[in-house]
C-alpha cells in the first residue's frame, strides 16, 4: 500500500496514492498507516483525494488506525471523493471523525 | 453545439433499452472481487449509468462477493466459484449471486442493523458494516440454499426503465 507523507504546519499529512481501500488491501493500509504516523505529529490528516472506491473493509482499516492513534493523537479527514464520502455518510461514520472538504481547508483549520 | 438536454435525453435513451442478460464467473480470491467488480461494470457501460449508481452497484457488489470470499469459503477452501448473473427488468437490476461455499448461519442473511457508533473511541466498530450497506442500498434481498449452492438474489434500482 503505497502512502505518501509530509508535514503541514503542526500536522502529519498522509495521502494514500492508490484508487481502493478494499478487502484485498485493508490489512496492508492498516500497517501501512501505523508505520508511516509511528512518533509523528499529534494530528494525522488522511487524505483521500485519489481514492475512489472504499468498502466496508477499508472503512473499518481506517477506523482502526483512528484507534491506534488514540486517545493522544487524532486521525482527520480530508477529500473525500463522492463515492468514499457515501460509505461514511451511510454508516454515519462522518459524524465521529472531522471530515474536511479539501487538504487546504484542513490546514487552514488546523492553524485557525 | 453543447446542448445538455439533447444529451440526458440520449442517456435515458440508453437505460430504456434493456441491457441484454449478462452472467460472469471467477474464483474465489480477494483480488478476484476486484476483478468480478471490474468486469460486471464494464458489461453495464451502454446504460450509461452516472457515477452515484456505479457507486451504488459497484458497493453492493463488493460487500457480498466480499462476504462470500470471507466467510462462505474459509482460507482452506481457495478458488472457488462464485458466479454472478444480472437480468435488467423494469424495476432495475436483477443480481444473483452464487457459490458453493459454507451456508449462511441460520440459513438466512443477517439482519443487517446499523452499527452504534455513539461509542467510545475505543469501542467503535471496525466491522458489521458489510450487510447494513447491502440491506441499506439493494432491494428485494433475499437468500436461499440450493443443494450445495448459496444463492443470493438483489435488485439495485438502477436503470429503471419508464412505463411506455
Amino acid at each position: 500500500m503505497e502512502l505518501s507523507t509530509k508535514t503541514e504546519g503542526h500536522m502529519q499529512v498522509v495521502s494514500v496514492l492508490h484508487s481502493r481501500i478494499d478487502a484485498a488491501v485493508a490489512l496492508a493500509f492498516k500497517e501501512a498507516m501505523r508505520s508511516q504516523t509511528d512518533g509523528g505529529a499529534d494530528t494525522v490528516l488522511l487524505d483521500l483525494q485519489k481514492v475512489d472506491f472504499i468498502d466496508s473493509s477499508g472503512l473499518g482499516a481506517i477506523v482502526a488506525t483512528m484507534k491506534h492513534l488514540s486517545p493522544d493523537r487524532k486521525l482527520v479527514l480530508a477529500g473525500l471523493t463522492p463515492a468514499v464520502d457515501k460509505v461514511f455518510r451511510l454508516t454515519r461514520m462522518d459524524s465521529v471523525f472531522s471530515v474536511f472538504s479539501s487538504l487546504h481547508d484542513a490546514v487552514e483549520a488546523q492553524s485557525a | 453545439m453543447h446542448n445538455p438536454t439533447a444529451q440526458s435525453h440520449a442517456g435515458n435513451d440508453a437505460q430504456q433499452r434493456p441491457l441484454p442478460p449478462f452472467q460472469l464467473s471467477v474464483q474465489s480470491s480477494e483480488m478476484a472481487v476486484r476483478e468480478a467488480l471490474g468486469g460486471f461494470i464494464a458489461c453495464l457501460n451502454p446504460l450509461q449509468l452516472d457515477l452515484e449508481e456505479i457507486s451504488t452497484v459497484e458497493l453492493v457488489l463488493a460487500e457480498a462477493l466480499n462476504n462470500i470470499v470471507e466467510h462462505a469459503y474459509p482460507v482452506a477452501m481457495p478458488d472457488q466459484p462464485i458466479r454472478i448473473s444480472c437480468v435488467h427488468r423494469r424495476d432495475g437490476l436483477w443480481i444473483t449471486i452464487s457459490d458453493k461455499g459454507h451456508p449462511m448461519p441460520d440459513g438466512q442473511v443477517p439482519i443487517g442493523m446499523a452499527q452504534d457508533i455513539d461509542v467510545d473511541i475505543m469501542d467503535m466498530p471496525e466491522g458489521g458494516f458489510g450487510w447494513f450497506l447491502i440491506k441499506d442500498l439493494a432491494k428485494d434481498v433475499s437468500y436461499c440454499r440450493k443443494g450445495q449452492e448459496n444463492c443470493l438474489d438483489l435488485r439495485l434500482a438502477v436503470a429503471v426503465r419508464r412505463a411506455i
